[in-house]
């Protein structure tokens, strides 16, 4: 991730926001201040352990008065946020790697039972062999779990997922957990300029959750969780896509009212110089940032490239992703998890699906790279526009997997 | 089905269940008489698809005649989930959630933990004092939710966990738990050649609940009802976690007649097999001690589960057996005779 220099010097858009410099990490927990769940149950672990700490810090510093419930795992940590949101709370939790895998089943509850949870994720690769660095395959894992799943680049963006989550989660049309990560250490660590909004904004902004059927309503006795035959799941199961569907909607619109209050606007993808290019990237979390360095410097050499940044992988922006890619040359697609024997990677494969679906027949490279916290450097964001533009002038692209900085082949 | 989806039931009680006055919960032990509970509301409702002869439901009755209507329940995975939760049908007149098998504790420790929020931020009421309830099954208990359950109880949140302890895991078929005594068959104990059932005695959950130091820990039997009645209250009126073990007889799993589950309960308790004592602040009381103790032979006899025990050959395996029953019983006894704390 490099940050433009231009973006360090400007004030804040809105008087409502004041400067801070924070990491990723301090930037999610602040935005935990400002909503002040009724309750947070979570569990250390590396790279994103720094927000619970810090949230236990408001926590004894009665800076919120949310229950926090330290729990003895993650699997815990899950439960009770589904504990309290059937309760009728507004609940959330933190975790990266193999807390999340430590979740797994309870995540599917989750997202079952459609209790709106907000979990703030930090990516991390999964063991074995255990590493604590970066790489998506922890969320990843977790990416038909019915959870929503938003990605973000920088500190400024978690920091506003951290609160645009909540308004997505709760929305009527929706009631699913939100998953919102950023990349581990590249930006749970990193100091940069972010701008916050005051109390007060992300107060109305948040509004009040009151949900339809809470458990802890005894005078209207609801049963959750029953045990539901062959004769009812599949259409439950139909409801819980048809939610993830109306999320395509209404995170844009989510984004937009935030863009009011903030003056940063979100919609599913973030395009860089996408409309006129011809050779495209297309990538998750922070190493957009890099991308679009390399990008601008070949636009000054007079390359016609562009970077596309996905922000929303649940629900996928199918769509808009096939509509925004018409016409172009060769695409590059950035995964940091493998799917393994699978046909191609996991954006990697949404991408294709997207294309084929809307009859484009792009040359396209799935990249892998950045696993176990390899260095994404700019040297390699360089090579896959070279490769793009090989693939372009051939009109197909072979390998269609490839590595980068990987030793060997 | 709701328009999100989710299997939630409104319970199908006539009248309304969760009127305040026309159940109220029983808060002094003088309500404990049979034409008071005669009367009074039941909160699980008849039509559930539990065995015949089942003691879960007995149980569930006799916790929730105290508790009353407001209260939350929570169910780990198990028999009682299954069988009371068919959807569209509720059995329940109380709230209801089941997440999971092993995370009842955690869960319950969220709701109860969102309670206390609203309670501080105005929007519940704090007179109106909720009580939350785990059922559990053994294997819910003394195995896979160990953890979530010792967690809980360390941390303090005010719940009443009571453990349904068929001393196996009937709901997918009688496989044996660290509940499961000595020597019994289960599928996954089976006896053979080389086996005679369980070869490890049971682990002592009630004791390893009673050395987290909740405040209230005890064991019961539904067939001495006013006990279990009286000790669930006790339970309800600590401020912290409270943990009940208590005996559920599965005439499917134990191979024993249908008729039998409540007599059996008797039986466990005058063979010491399921000692009926309380850990109250870490004071500990026998709340029954049978006028004769009986052999365990009058338990086992009765159970087709402990059959291969009876065998000639098995002889030794028995006496074992009648052993460690004899030094758990004198264990307890000596507890409760010991000088107790504050005493
Ligand atoms: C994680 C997980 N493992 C296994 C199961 C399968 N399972 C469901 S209930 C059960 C046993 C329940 O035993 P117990 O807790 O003793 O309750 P009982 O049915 O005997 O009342 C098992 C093994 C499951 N649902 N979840
Ligand atoms: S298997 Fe046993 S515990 Fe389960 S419902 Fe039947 S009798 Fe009850
Ligand atoms: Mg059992």
């Amino acid at each position: 991730m490099i940050a433009s220099p231009s973006r360090l010097e400007r004030k804040p858009a809105l008087a409502n926001q004041r400067l801070a410099s924070l990491s990723g990490s301090l930037a999610v927990a602040e935005a935990m201040r400002q909503t002040n769940p009724d309750v947070v149950a979570a569990y250390p672990i590396t790279p994103s352990t720094l927000m619970v700490e810090k949230f236990s810090e408001y926590v004894a510093n009665r800076l919120v008065d949310t229950e926090f419930v330290a729990v003895e795992s993650e699997h815990s940590a899950m439960s009770a946020c589904v504990g309290a949101s059937a309760a009728g709370g507004r609940a959330q939790t933190v975790t990266s790697s193999q807390g999340l895998a430590y979740m797994w089943e309870v995540l599917y509850v989750a997202a079952g039972l459609r209790l709106p949870i907000v979990l703030h994720c930090a990516n991390r690769a999964l063991s074995s062999p255990i590493n604590i660095h970066c790489d998506h395959s922890d969320t990843m894992g977790a990416r038909d779990s019915g959870w929503i799943q938003l990605y973000a680049e920088n500190p400024q963006e978690a920091y506003d997922n951290a609160l645009m989550a909540v308004r997505i989660a709760e929305h009527g049309d929706v009631l699913l957990p939100v998953l919102h990560t950023q990349d581990g250490f590249t930006v749970t660590h990193s100091l940069e300029r972010v701008e916050l909004l005051d109390d007060k904004t992300v107060a109305a902004f948040l509004g009040d959750y009151s949900p339809a059927h809470p458990v802890l309503d005894t005078r209207n006795p609801v049963t959750l969780g029953a045990i539901v035959m062959p004769d009812a799941l599949f259409e439950m199961k139909r409801q819980n896509a048809e939610a993830m569907h109306n999320a395509l909607r209404v995170i844009g619109e989510v984004g937009e009212e935030f863009g009011e209050i903030s003056g940063r606007h979100y919609g599913l993808l973030e395009k860089h110089m996408v409309d006129d290019a011809d050779l495209v990237v297309v990538v998750l979390g922070s190493t957009a940032g890099t991308a679009r360095t390399i990008a601008s410097q070949l636009r000054v050499a007079g390359m016609k490239v562009g970077v596309l940044r996905v922000r929303s992988f649940r629900p996928f922006p199918t769509q808009e992703l096939a509509e925004t890619l018409r016409g172009k040359a060769a695409v590059g697609v950035m995964d940091r998890a493998f799917s393994f024997g699978a046909a191609a990677n996991p954006l990697f494969a949404e991408v294709m699906s997207a294309l084929y679906l809307h009859g484009m027949n792009v040359p396209l490279i799935n990249y892998v790279y950045g696993i176990g916290g390899r260095d994404a450097t700019p040297g390699q964001l360089a090579s896959v526009y070279r490769d793009l533009a090989l693939a372009a002038s051939a009109g197909s692209a072979d390998p269609m997997v490839r590595y980068l900085g990987l030793r060997g082949p | 089905m709701t328009i999100s989806g989710r299997a939630q039931i409104p319970a199908h009680s006539e009248g309304n269940p969760g009127d305040k006055g026309k159940a109220e919960a029983m808060t002094t032990a003088t309500k404990l008489n049979l034409r008071t509970l005669a009367s009074s509301e039941e909160l699980l409702a008849p039509g559930h698809r539990l065995c015949a002869g089942c003691t879960e439901p007995i149980v569930v009755r006799q916790v929730l005649q105290v508790a009353g209507p407001n209260t939350v329940v929570v169910n780990a995975t198990g028999c009682l989930e299954v069988s009371t939760t068919l959807y569209p049908y509720s059995s329940w007149r109380v709230p209801w959630l089941h997440s999971l098998f092993a995370n009842a504790a955690a869960t319950v420790s969220g709701v109860e933990a969102a309670h206390k929020a609203m309670v501080k931020r105005g929007r519940l009421k704090e007179d109106e004092r909720m009580n939350f309830v785990v059922f559990a099954g053994d294997g819910g208990t003394y195995d896979i939710g160990l953890q979530s359950l010792s967690g809980a109880v360390e941390r303090g949140h005010r719940f009443l966990y009571v453990c349904l302890n068929n001393e196996a895991y009937m709901n997918t078929g009688i496989q044996r738990s660290s509940a499961t005594p000595f020597g019994a068959w289960t599928t996954t104990s089976p006896v053979g050649s080389g086996t005679v059932g369980k070869s490890q005695p049971r682990k002592d959950m009630t004791r390893v609940m009673a050395a987290h130091g909740a405040p209230y820990v005890a064991q019961a039997s539904p067939h001495l009802w006013k006990d279990l009645m009286r000790k669930v209250e006790k339970a309800l009126s600590v401020d912290g976690p409270s943990f009940i073990n208590v005996l559920v007889p599965c005439p499917r799993g134990w191979r024993t007649d249908v008729e039998l589950g409540i007599g059996l309960c008797e039986v466990a308790v005058d063979t010491c097999i399921w000692p009926l004592y309380e850990v109250e602040d870490g004071r500990w009381r026998l709340n029954h001690k049978p006028r004769v103790k009986k052999p365990c032979v009058d338990w086992l006899k009765l159970q087709g589960r402990f059959d291969h025990l009876l065998r000639p050959e098995n002889a030794g395996a028995l006496a074992g057996q009648q052993g460690q029953i004899d030094d758990a019983w004198e264990s307890l006894l000596a507890q409760c005779n010991a000088p107790q704390r504050g005493a």
